[in-house]
């Protein structure tokens, strides 16, 4: 019983550790990419190649001040940048990493993702609200609008999986690519998914609620210090689930030749967090009425219709 | 023990939800509320009754409820009448209540036993779509008439 409990509480302390250096990691890539796409060279003096500029810039964000403006929610404003980590933070749960690096192998694994990770939706609200702030308040009625538009061709893009592999469990979705990886069966699916995916993360092209020339910031504007810093660690995490997850479901997980599951998967995971970064510094931001028009009129009835095919063509078959 | 934790949670912020004065601060305790009642399905056992939980309650209806509350305008300037008269008609609900609850309690075989090879989701889809295939069309077409006359009620022209 107490050694099962030590167990977990270390493979949850292990999660975390991942975590944090995934996210150094991101966003260096992230400043390099975006320097790289703009020929600029990005971080180039603190280490080699700037190497050591996050943990730097990871030392400045924790030591500065904390500021609580006067009039804000007091309590909600707190609670919102730690609902907004621990909803990130709990997808990965469950998220297989190789057949054995898993914390918890949930029957019901997908929907669990979808299920916690619909928390981050409030966390984004109570912090527009408790701000007292209009910007910050217009960035989550933005982001919360986005989100639940962008979570139905999202799901629907995913059930043909779901259907294929006849399981909700992450494990035995990617076992039943064995033969071939289901992009190539679903390639429709998977561009509709990372669509959706991009726009659940609050990535650019998608990324109104935080538009930094008409809201300033979105919802976290009146935010500093170490809260700024746990929605910026949210973000990130966010973003290595959703390609996590994309390579689980369409990539065939950590199936590989040669190399080790894990290295496998996170070759896929770093590939689709690439694309992510391409298209975010390749293209301009969608206006809001532009966002929901292409959610529902393109993106939903393409899902759909993905949807029904898959579904005829495994009745028939 | 996580049970009790669980129990005194739900009832408190049950009571919060109905006492407090500040609208979205309801709000926010009828979440946690909801939070723990998933909880209490993870506890025993139930974990796709459990992310269901979250999914439909918090994913939906609560960010729905949210949204009413912040939209409209002035909402937090004015503080809730938290007392009610209507005493009589709530002492009613709540005996109806418990007398249904006590029935349905009464009926039903406790501990329940399920079956080795139970799968939740396949045995529940199979369910929907054979058994209780007509009660699940009446309430899919309830909610699109719902949906319908929320536009029309909503549109301008």
């Amino acid at each position: 019983m107490i050694i099962g409990l030590i167990i977990l509480l270390l493979k949850i302390a292990a999660v975390l550790v991942f975590i944090s250096l995934t996210v150094l990691f991101l966003v260096y890539a992230e400043r390099k990419v975006s320097a790289h796409f703009q020929v600029r060279y990005g971080p180039m003096r603190v280490g080699w190649h700037g190497g050591l500029q996050m943990i730097a810039d990871t030392i400045k964000l924790l030591l500065k001040e904390d500021i609580t403006p006067k009039d804000v929610d007091k309590l909600v404003f707190f609670i919102a940048p730690i609902l907004c980590f621990v909803s990130a933070y709990l997808a990965y749960l469950t998220l297989p990493f190789s057949p054995q690096i898993v914390v918890k192998n949930l029957n019901i694994g997908l929907l669990y993702i979808l299920g916690v990770t619909s928390l981050t939706v409030l966390s984004l609200m109570m912090a527009g609200w408790a701000s007292n702030n209009k910007y910050a308040l217009l960035g989550g009625f933005r982001s919360v609008a986005q989100i639940i538009s962008y979570e139905i061709p999202l799901v629907l893009s995913v059930l043909p999986v779901v259907m294929m592999a006849g399981s909700l469990n992450l494990i035995t979705i990617v076992e039943a690519q064995k033969s071939l990886p289901f992009i190539l069966v679903q390639p429709l699916g998977f561009l509709l998914y990372l669509t959706a995916a991009a726009a659940e993360a609050n990535r650019a092209p998608f990324d109104i609620p935080e538009a930094e020339q008409e809201l300033v910031a979105g919802y976290n504007v009146e935010y500093s210090g170490i809260k700024f810093s746990m929605f910026f660690l949210a973000e990130y995490v966010n973003m290595f689930t959703i390609c996590a997850l994309a390579a689980i479901l369409f990539l065939g997980g950590w199936q590989g030749p040669i190399l080790p599951p894990v290295i496998w998967f996170l070759i896929k995971v770093y590939l689709l967090v690439f694309v992510l970064m391409w298209v975010r510094w390749t293209f301009p931001r969608l206006r809001i009425d532009q966002l929901m028009s292409f959610c529902w009129k393109i993106l939903l009835p393409l899902a759909l219709a993905n949807f029904l095919i898959s579904g005829l063509w495994l009745v028939l078959k | 023990m996580i049970f009790y934790f669980l129990a005194v949670t739900l009832i408190l912020s049950a009571i919060l939800v109905v006492t407090l004065k500040n609208i979205f601060h309801c709000a926010l305790f009828l979440i946690v509320a909801i939070l723990a009642i998933a909880g209490l399905y993870f506890h025993l056992q139930a974990p796709f009754l459990g992310v269901v939980q979250l999914i439909i309650y918090i994913g939906a209806i609560m960010v729905l409820i949210l949204f009413a509350i912040m939209l409209t305008s002035r909402i937090s300037d004015r503080l809730l009448q938290t007392a009610s008269r209507q005493s009589i008609p709530a002492l009613l609900a709540v005996i109806v209540f418990i007398l249904l609850a006590l029935k349905s309690l009464d009926k039903t075989p406790l501990p329940a036993h399920i079956g080795k090879n139970f799968d939740p989701i396949l045995d529940l889809g199979r369910a929907l779509m054979t058994a209780y295939v007509l009660p699940f069309e009446v309430v899919s077409l309830l909610l699109l008439v719902a949906l319908v006359g929320a536009i029309a009620l909503a549109r301008k022209d």
